[in-house]
C-alpha cells in the first residue's frame, strides 16, 4: 500500500512537472564590470519574479533563468553571451542588457536577427529610443533625456548657476551628459565645461585640473560609481577643486559613500526609482526572498518588472514566440486606454495570470509604476536624494 | 593677490601632481636604464615587475594591518616595502637564471633579448592577476593630507587652495633618497664601480677580473628594488590596478629614452620632462590666465591645447620626436 502511494505520488509529481513546459529566459547584465555592484540585486529581482510565477501554478510555462555576463562595456563579449543564450540555451526572451552601449549592440547583432524580445531594466541612452528594433525592444527604465530634465530642475531649484560636467566616455555617459546640459541650460543655468573621462584609470588629476580651471558651483559626474566617477570625485576632493557633486543614477550605490567617506555628504542628485505602492512591497519581498536582495538598489525594481512583463505577455499571447508576444507587452504594461485595467503590483503575478486567463484586462504597475510610452520605454519616476552621513536620503519624488 | 592666486592654482594642479608623477616615472625609468646599461637590452617586463612588487607590498600591508601594525601618519605600505623588494628580487633573479642567462651565454642579439623580455612580461602579467586579481586596490592609510585645502585657505586667505597629499610628499622624499643612494653606490662602492666598468666596456671589464655573474645579479636586484619602490609610490598616490601598470611601461620608456637610455641622470630628467609635458599640455589654462590677464583680455575658451584623453599620446609623441631627432637622448645615452 505504502509503495503504491509513493508510486502514485511520484507519477503525480511527474505529470505536474510535465504539464508546465520549461521556458528559458535570459538575464543579460554585467555581472562583472563597472556596475557589478548593482547587478546581483538586479538578477535576484528578476529571478524572484520567475520563481513567483512558477510557484503560483497558474502559468502554462515553467520559467528557468539563464544568466549571461554583458560586462556592461565590452560589446563583443556581450554579443557573444547573448548569442550563446539564444543558440545554446534557446531563450525565449532576454531581460537586459544593462548598459546602453552593449544593449544597442546586442539588439542589432542578436535580438533582431534572431527575433528575440529584449526588455532592458537599465539601458537609458536617448539613442535607444530611435534605434531600429522591429518592435522587439522595450525598457522599463526611462530615457536619460528625461533624467536630464529632472536634474536641470533640481539644480535650478537649489540655486545653482553654473556647473562643470564630466561624463564616462561611453554611450550612457555621453547621452546623459548631453541631456543634463540641455536640461540645465533650459532652466537658465550655464555649463562651464563638458568633458569625458576614461574609465579604469588610476589617476584623474589631469581631468580634474581642467574641470577646476573651468570652475562652476558644483561638479556633475555622469559616470559609473565603481569606476572613473569615483576617481574623479576622489581627485576633486583631494585637490580641493570641488566639494559638492551632482550625482545622476549611475553614481548611486552604497560603495560610493563607503569609498569616499564623509566628504561626500551634502552632494545630491536623482535616480530612476518609483514611490509607487509597489516599490515598498518589492523592498519587503526582496528582504524575505530565498536569495535576499536590496530592491532599493538602482534598477532592481525595473529588473523585476522587466521579467514580469515578458512572462505576463507570454501568458496573454498564449505563446513564447517573441514575434507573437511582443505585441502584448504594451497592452500588459498600460492596460486599456480608458484605465479600466486591474492594477497589478509585485507579488500579484499569480492573480495577474488568473485575470489574463479569465480574459480580464490588466494594467501592470509593478514595482516601478510601469507605464510605457513612445517606442516602449518607461515614462519614469525619479527619486531626488541627498547624501547625509554616508546614506542616500530621499528628499522627494518627481 | 591675483598673481598669487594664479601661482597657487598652477602649483596645485600642474606642478605638484607633475612632480609627484615625475618622481614615480623617474624611479621606473632608472630601473629600465640600469638594465639597459649593464645587460644591454630594453626590459619590457619592467612595468609588470612594478605590478608584481606592488602586489606583494599590498598583501604584506594587509597582513601588517590585520596584526594592528601601522606606521603612524605614514602609509603602512612603506613598512611592507622591504618584503616586496625581497620577493621581487628573488623573482627577477630566478627569471634571469632560468631565461635571460641562457640567451646571454649564447651571445644573443639585443633584439632577441627584447622579445624574450616581452614574453616574460606576459607571464608576469598573468602571475600578478593570479596573485591579486584584476580589480582596483587602494591601500593608502595614515594621514591623507600634509596640507589640506581648508587649512591653506584659512591660513593665507587666498581663493585658490593648495593641497599636498602625504603620498606626494612621501613620493618626493623617497625618490630623492633613492636617487642619492643609487648615485653614491655607483660612484663610491667597489660593486658600483665594477657595474659602471662592465657597462662601459664588457671585454675590458672581464679582463680586469670583474665577475660578470655578480654584476648582473646586483643590477637585477637594484632594478627590482627601484621597480617595487616606483610601483608602490604610484599605487599609494593613485591606485593599484594591474592593467594600469602594464600601460605605465610607455611613459617609463619615454622617460628613459628622452634622457638617454643607459644614463641614470637622463632617466631622472626624462621622468620629469615626460610627466610635466603630459600635465602642461593637457591643462586648461583658463583659470590661470583669468587671474593674470586684465579683465578685458580674460579668455572665453578653456585654453586647453589637448584634451586630457590624449595624455598617453603625449608620451608617444615625445618618444617618437626624440628617437627621430635625438636618438641618444638629452644625456647622450646609447
Amino acid at each position: 500500500m505504502k509503495k503504491l502511494l509513493m508510486a502514485s505520488a511520484a507519477t503525480l509529481a511527474l505529470t505536474g512537472a510535465a504539464s508546465a513546459e520549461d521556458v528559458n529566459l535570459g538575464i543579460l547584465i554585467g555581472f562583472t564590470g563597472p556596475i557589478e555592484s548593482l547587478t546581483s540585486h538586479m538578477a535576484a529581482a528578476a529571478e524572484m519574479a520567475m520563481a513567483e510565477v512558477n510557484a503560483s501554478g497558474k502559468s502554462a510555462y515553467n520559467f528557468v533563468s539563464v544568466r549571461g555576463d554583458s560586462t556592461c562595456v565590452d560589446s563583443a563579449a556581450a554579443t557573444a553571451a547573448a548569442e550563446r543564450m539564444v543558440t545554446a540555451d534557446s531563450v525565449k526572451g532576454i531581460i537586459g542588457g544593462d548598459c546602453s552601449g552593449v544593449t544597442g549592440a546586442v539588439l542589432q547583432n542578436v535580438a533582431r536577427p534572431n527575433g528575440i524580445v529584449m526588455v532592458s531594466p537599465s539601458a537609458t541612452s536617448p539613442a535607444l529610443s530611435t534605434a531600429e528594433d522591429d518592435g522587439l525592444f522595450f525598457r522599463t527604465a526611462p530615457s536619460d533625456a528625461r533624467e536630464g530634465e529632472v536634474m536641470g530642475e533640481i539644480l535650478s531649484e537649489k540655486g545653482v548657476k553654473s556647473i562643470a560636467l564630466t561624463y564616462s566616455n561611453s554611450d550612457y555617459g555621453k547621452g546623459l551628459a548631453e541631456a543634463i546640459a540641455a536640461g540645465f541650460t533650459a532652466k537658465g543655468g550655464s555649463v562651464t565645461i563638458n568633458i569625458p573621462h576614461e574609465d579604469g584609470k588610476a589617476d584623474y588629476s589631469a581631468e580634474v585640473a581642467s574641470l577646476a580651471s573651468a570652475g562652476g558651483d558644483l561638479l556633475v559626474v555622469a559616470g559609473y560609481l565603481d569606476q572613473g566617477g569615483k576617481g574623479i570625485i576622489q581627485a576633486s576632493l583631494d585637490s580641493g577643486a570641488f566639494s559638492q557633486f551632482g550625482l545622476p543614477g549611475g553614481m548611486v550605490g552604497d560603495s560610493l559613500p563607503a569609498a569616499i567617506g564623509p566628504a561626500l555628504d551634502g552632494s545630491y542628485g536623482q535616480v530612476a526609482q518609483s514611490d509607487s505602492a509597489g516599490a515598498a512591497m518589492l523592498t519587503e519581498m526582496g528582504k524575505a526572498s530565498a536569495t535576499p536582495f536590496d530592491a532599493t538598489s538602482p534598477y532592481s525594481m525595473e529588473s523585476y518588472d522587466a521579467a514580469a512583463l515578458i512572462m505576463l505577455a507570454m501568458a496573454a499571447a498564449g505563446s513564447t514566440d517573441s514575434k507573437v508576444y511582443s505585441a502584448k507587452i504594451m497592452d500588459i504594461a498600460n492596460g486599456p486606454a480608458d484605465g479600466s485595467g486591474t492594477k497589478i503590483l509585485p507579488g500579484e503575478l499569480g492573480k495577474a495570470l488568473e485575470l489574463i486567463a479569465a480574459g480580464t484586462a490588466i494594467d501592470y504597475d509593478g514595482a516601478s509604476g510601469v507605464a510605457l510610452i513612445g517606442p516602449g520605454e518607461s515614462a519614469g519616476r525619479y527619486k531626488q536624494f541627498e547624501i547625509k552621513d554616508g546614506k542616500y536620503e530621499t528628499v522627494t519624488f518627481r | 593677490m591675483d598673481i598669487l592666486n594664479a601661482f597657487v592654482a598652477l602649483l596645485n594642479f600642474v606642478i605638484v601632481p607633475g612632480v609627484a608623477y615625475g618622481s614615480q616615472l623617474a624611479l621606473g625609468a632608472l630601473g629600465v636604464t640600469l638594465i639597459f646599461a649593464v645587460l644591454r637590452f630594453s626590459n619590457f617586463a619592467h612595468g609588470d615587475t612594478m605590478a608584481f612588487g606592488t602586489a606583494i607590498v599590498i598583501m604584506v600591508t594587509w597582513l601588517l594591518q590585520s596584526w594592528g601594525i601601522s606606521f603612524g601618519p605614514l602609509p603602512t605600505a612603506l613598512l611592507a616595502l622591504p618584503f616586496g623588494i625581497a620577493v621581487t628580487a628573488g623573482l627577477v633573479l630566478l627569471t634571469d637564471r632560468g631565461i635571460y642567462r641562457f640567451y646571454r651565454r649564447q651571445k644573443a642579439a639585443p633584439i632577441i633579448l627584447v622579445i624574450v623580455s616581452a614574453g616574460v612580461m606576459f607571464v608576469m602579467n598573468g602571475l600578478v592577476r593570479l596573485i591579486i586579481g584584476v580589480e582596483e586596490r587602494n591601500f593608502t592609510d595614515g594621514e591623507r593630507f600634509l596640507l589640506d585645502a581648508q587649512t591653506f585657505k584659512a591660513a593665507t586667505g587666498l581663493a585658490e587652495p593648495l593641497v599636498i597629499k602625504t603620498t606626494v610628499a612621501v613620493t618626493v622624499v623617497i625618490a630623492v633618497l633613492c636617487v642619492a643612494a643609487l648615485f653614491w653606490f655607483l660612484q663610491n662602492t667597489r660593486t658600483g664601480k665594477s657595474m659602471r666598468a662592465f657597462s662601459d666596456n664588457e671585454d675590458l671589464a672581464l679582463l680586469s677580473g670583474i665577475n660578470p655573474d655578480r654584476v648582473v645579479q646586483v643590477t637585477w636586484i637594484i632594478a627590482a628594488a627601484l621597480a617595487v619602490i616606483a610601483g608602490t609610490l604610484y599605487g599609494l598616490d593613485k591606485s593599484f590596478r594591474p592593467f594600469v601598470y602594464f600601460q605605465l611601461l610607455l611613459p617609463v620608456f619615454a622617460a628613459a629614452v628622452v634622457g638617454g637610455l643607459g644614463s641614470p641622470l637622463g632617466a631622472i630628467a626624462g621622468g620629469y620632462i615626460v610627466a610635466l609635458s603630459e600635465v602642461v599640455l593637457t591643462y586648461a589654462w583658463k583659470k590661470v590666465a583669468t587671474y593674470v590677464l586684465p579683465d578685458s583680455m580674460a579668455p572665453d575658451g578653456l585654453m586647453q591645447l589637448l584634451s586630457t584623453d590624449y595624455k598617453v599620446a603625449v608620451s608617444f609623441a615625445i618618444l617618437i620626436i626624440v628617437l627621430l631627432f635625438m636618438p641618444t637622448g638629452i644625456f647622450k645615452g646609447k
